[in-house]
């Protein structure tokens, strides 16, 4: 059942289909920004409460959000890869936590510049904020613990192992504002009832949504392709590959 | 449109240096991110070229060697 599949474990093909899926993602990613930055930062309506300070949901939603679905996926993969000792999986592992470490960071960032006009601080101790560092100091950890062994087999086994001992947090970061009286708000999207934002400011924040998805898509396509050429270089395909570079 | 005039744009209803801080951080973080994964790339392909180089030249060597 699972035949076609097969082929793709294989380093070699598993490095062409991504090179092949990236531009797609490329061609998705590029007007989907310019459109939802645009639309976000100059035709969305001002908040009635917040005024134009509103306009960093634009980055800040979706980073937040698209940071858990790159952990998401990597816990799925260090899953496959500690199972059924894939190698490959182990090595998306690896190329996705930069990417999602870098959402994290914008995540918090954009949050404390948000805080400090509404909130009075750039930063407090409250369950969603503390947690989402920790989301931080987790993909922190994975990237060094990573970059640790210069055995990369046994480096991204011990990737693959602190991924899903770290997968912990994500229930807890998505229900800290349910389960702690937070001074974050509650979520407006991803909720049973109607989301609770006006429609003329929630297309441009799904767009967005869309395009840091996308993104995710090609960064992770692209450093998965990196970490394959560094593991397989002294196979036969990496050299023929680099041979024909060389030459054109 | 939600505002009236380019300065009135900038000026954010006067949030304008928390909104551009924040998308400024995150454009550059972004484009830190790229960059990282472009160098490393190009610097593992030069690896295994200069690797190849190496070892042609060691095995010129060889020959020359040889046949003296």
């Amino acid at each position: 059942m699972w035949k076609w599949l097969h082929p793709y474990a294989k380093a070699e093909h598993s490095y062409a289909l991504a090179g092949k899926l990236m531009p797609w993602f490329l061609v998705l990613t590029i007007p989907s920004f310019i459109i939802g930055i645009v639309w976000g930062l100059a035709f969305a309506p001002a908040d009635y409460q917040q005024g134009d300070s509103f306009r960093i949901i634009y980055i800040h939603v979706p980073a937040a959000m698209m940071a858990m679905a790159a952990y998401s996926t990597m816990a799925i993969a260090a899953f496959i890869g500690l199972v059924w000792q894939l190698r490959l999986a182990e090595m998306a592992v690896a190329a996705a936590a930069p990417v999602g470490a870098i959402y994290t960071f914008i995540a918090l960032f954009t949050g404390a510049a948000w805080g400090k006009p509404m909130w009075g601080a750039w930063w407090v101790w409250d369950a969603r904020l503390t947690s989402e560092l920790i989301l931080l100091f987790v993909y922190m950890g994975i990237i060094a613990l990573y970059n640790a062994f210069s055995d990369k087999v046994l480096a991204g086994r011990a990737a693959s192992i602190l991924t899903l001992v770290g997968v912990i947090n994500l229930p807890i970061i998505h229900f800290s504002v349910v389960w702690w009286n937070t001074l974050h708000q509650g979520a407006t999207i991803t909720k049973f009832e109607q989301p609770s934002i006006a429609t003329e400011m929630l297309i441009p924040l799904l767009i967005m949504i869309f395009s840091f998805a996308t993104f995710l898509g090609v960064m992770i396509l692209y450093r998965f392709r990196s970490e394959l050429l560094q593991r397989e270089q002294h196979r036969a395909w990496v050299i023929k590959l680099v041979q024909i570079k060389g030459r054109g | 449109m939600a505002f009236t005039s380019f300065s009135d744009f900038i000026a954010m209803g006067g949030y304008s240096f928390y909104v551009w801080l924040a998308y400024g951080v995150s454009i550059v973080s972004v484009i830190a991110l790229i960059t990282h994964s472009v160098l490393t790339r190009k610097k593992i392909l030069k690896q295994v070229e200069q690797r190849l180089q190496r070892e042609k030249r060691i095995k010129a060597a060889n020959n020359r060697e040889h046949s003296l």
